[in-house]
């Protein structure tokens, strides 16, 4: 899972947002790359959350514009798709689902682990193909074994604790061996077995992947190569 | 895109997590049932059934249908929505593969709708259709375009605020074409030989009707689903 | 100093102005009484070019809506519900002159004639899609779904015009020619011809002028509210 996704970018250029006559982000620019962490900081309602949802292409800017860049390509909205790796606290699962069913379900609908790969290695897409190579994705059991969730599969998501949802974040995000990763508030509702763990994701996904983080902890601030601070 | 076979086993993804967060829940079906008898039992107990011609059994039995669909056909959209989990949607599915999965939902929806409906209309009613076979295909075909027509509907619902009244208000228009050609066909289904000529004609229609709504619904979802 | 643009406009807004007025007088002095209709014949001079922009509106609504989805420029959402809101207000004329001239004539205000149904229609639909737009908060998305909803009500129209005459109901009362178009013309008397398409005319530009008044205002305003805020 480490091994080099190279030849990602992320470019943000003079972004704008506003939602009616609020305005949340004001002609931001930013840039990054496979191997770099860019962290994203600022006070409550800076536009943190904002520029992570434009970064993950959920969110259209007012004005500017995001790009993605693969091997220096530029990535269609479908293919978007499949780089980006979100984890937020606005994202929410199938409460009447077990968390098992609501990973197979992503899987699926991601068009991942269907026994078509052949079919897939024959899609020009660079990106299609680095995010669907066999072997590159995993099986809705070992994420779970991966995020501390083993053994809880079969509960209903909506039995989960903050705590255990927030880690199925991170299955949902990883599960197709995105270039991109992009974490808003990596550590929220987790303890120390659960923040420590998201170090040591970050830090794997560092080395080979473009990540970036939205967060207010120093701690988290500190893991960055690039920061961007924003005002509110 | 995607290959149409991976398309396919996207959209049976959606259709599958569909219905089985439906049967877990069955918000919309027990509601929907609900409405649908009730709405049945008042016209039934209102009015002689004798006293009816085939075009105002006709016209109340797709009456009932169509405001059936109205309560239950913005369910999948809607709760999507309300329960938050339509970000996660939006990352990982493609809004084409998330429109047909919902279509198909709501075709199987409304299809068990009209299964309980019609048979149950015929029996309170006391009508003896004079071509069954007939009828039967004016259910299929107008439980086609019922779906076809709401569904993007639905989904434009979601995106804004007032989402109950809105749902109906927008859909009836753009529904009524359909829902017209569905209402003459049953109508010469219930009534015999008269216009029966006619009805290939209203049933080709409805088919018509179906697949433009389909495409049109495919080429604009993408403005719907995404801001 | 008004410029040769500006010039220009004044001359036709007042062009406009004369060439209705004429008209209107034309309606009631120069064009003959029909033979069967009588001076009920003269509600063709306003009701058919009233349903026509009716039409009209919403064919530029559907447009700008299109081009609304391509480009996002606050501008086309603007013109697209500027056109709405012209082509409701033709669709109530049309709809109450009708219904005038079906009490006059066939003793009833309404019957749920063919064309009758298909006017009605378009009101829902104008209706259902200021509707929409006022249960939605963000002007992005407001623009976005309205537009949605009008090309998806458009294309449903072509069915409606087609359609509507079959429904089973009063057989048609309207007098021959096609539904929302101006009258092919069969037994038009050549006076009532000319007045009939200048009404047409005149009514195009009616529309015209209001909705460029409209973007006008529009543009002058977005102009201000950028300037206080820088």
């Amino acid at each position: 899972m480490t091994e080099q996704q190279g030849g990602f970018e992320l470019v943000i250029d003079s972004v704008s947002k506003s939602f009616g006559a609020r305005h949340v982000l004001r002609s931001v620019s930013a840039r990054a790359q496979t191997g770099q962490v860019m962290v994203v900081a600022g006070p409550n309602g800076s536009g943190k959350s904002t520029l992570v949802k434009l970064a993950a292409r959920i969110v259209r800017p007012t004005e500017g514009r995001v790009l993605w860049k693969l091997d220096g390509r530029e990535l269609s909205a479908a293919d978007t798709r499949r780089v980006v790796g979100l984890v937020s606290p606005d994202l929410n699962f199938y409460d009447e689902l077990s968390a098992i069913e609501n990973l197979r379900f992503f899987a699926r609908v991601r068009g991942l682990g269907t026994t078509d790969s052949a079919a897939k290695g024959a899609i020009s897409s660079t990106a299609t193909k680095a995010a669907t190579r066999t072997g590159s994705h995993e099986s809705a059991e070992s994420l779970l074994d991966r995020f501390q969730l083993a053994g809880r599969g079969d509960d209903l998501v909506g039995a989960y604790s903050s705590g255990m949802k927030q880690r199925l974040k991170y299955a949902f995000a990883l599960m197709h061996n995105p270039p991109l990763l992009l974490l808003d508030e990596p550590t929220a509702n987790l303890d120390e077995r659960g923040i420590a763990l998201v170090r040591d994701t970050i830090a794997q996904a560092g080395a080979s992947k473009c990540v970036v983080i939205a967060t207010n902890e120093p701690e988290e601030v500190r893991l960055g190569d690039i920061l961007i601070q924003l005002r509110a | 895109m995607t290959s149409s076979s991976n398309c396919a086993h996207e959209v049976l993804a959606v259709l599958a997590k569909d219905l089985r967060s439906e049967y877990r829940t069955r918000y919309a079906l027990s509601a929907v049932l609900l409405f649908a008898v009730t709405a049945l039992a008042v016209v039934s107990f209102s009015v002689s059934p004798y006293s009816l011609e085939a075009d105002a059994q006709s016209a109340f039995l797709w009456i009932v249908l169509f405001f059936s669909a109205m309560s239950g056909l913005s369910r999948s959209f809607v709760r999507e929505e309300e329960a938050r989990t339509a970000m996660a949607l939006r990352l990982a599915a493609a809004p084409e593969a998330v429109y047909l999965g919902k279509l198909l939902f709501n075709i199987t929806l409304q299809g068990a709708v009209a299964i309980v409906v019609v048979p149950l209309f015929l029996v309170l009613m006391d009508i003896a259709p004079a071509h069954p076979g007939l009828l039967v295909w004016a259910a299929v075909l107008g439980t086609l375009a019922l779906a076809s027509s709401s569904t993007i509907i639905a989904a434009v619902v979601s995106r804004a605020n007032a989402k109950g009244a809105l749902f109906a208000v927008l859909a009836f228009p753009v529904t009524l074409p359909g829902l017209s050609s569905a209402i003459r066909a049953t109508t010469a289904a219930l009534q015999g030989a008269v216009g029966r000529v006619g009805t290939a004609g209203d049933l080709r229609a409805l088919a018509a009707y179906s697949v433009l709504m389909i495409a049109t619904s495919l080429l604009l979802f993408d403005f719907v689903w995404n801001d | 100093m008004l410029t040769r643009r500006a010039r220009l406009l004044t001359g036709l807004k007042w062009f406009l102005g004369v060439w209705m007025t004429v008209v209107v007088i034309a309606a009631f002095f120069y064009a003959p009484a029909a033979r069967n209709l009588g001076q009920m014949s003269r509600i063709i001079y306003f009701h058919i070019p009233a349903a026509w922009v009716t039409v009209l509106a919403f064919l530029v609504c559907t447009v700008y809506s299109a081009k609304y989805l391509r480009s996002r420029r606050a501008e086309d959402d603007a013109a697209a519900s500027f056109s709405a809101e012209l082509g409701l207000l033709f669709c109530v004329i049309a709809t109450v002159s009708g219904s005038i001239f079906a009490k006059a004539i066939w003793g009833s205000y309404w019957n749920w004639d063919p064309r009758e149904t298909s006017i009605f229609i378009l009101l829902l639909i104008y209706g259902a899609y200021f509707a929409l737009r006022s249960s939605v908060d963000d002007p992005a998305r407001r623009g976005s779904l309205a537009a949605v909803y009008g090309i998806l009500a458009f294309v449903t129209v072509p069915l409606l015009v087609f359609v509507a005459p079959r429904i089973p109901a009063v057989q048609s009362l309207h007098p021959d020619g096609p539904i929302l178009v101006a009258d092919g013309g069969l037994d038009m008397d050549a006076r009532m011809m000319t007045v009939f398409m200048s009404s047409l005319a005149g009514f195009t530009g009616l529309f015209v002028w209001v909705f460029t008044l409209r973007m006008r205002a529009w543009h002058l305003v977005q102009r201000l509210a950028h300037r206080q805020e820088d």
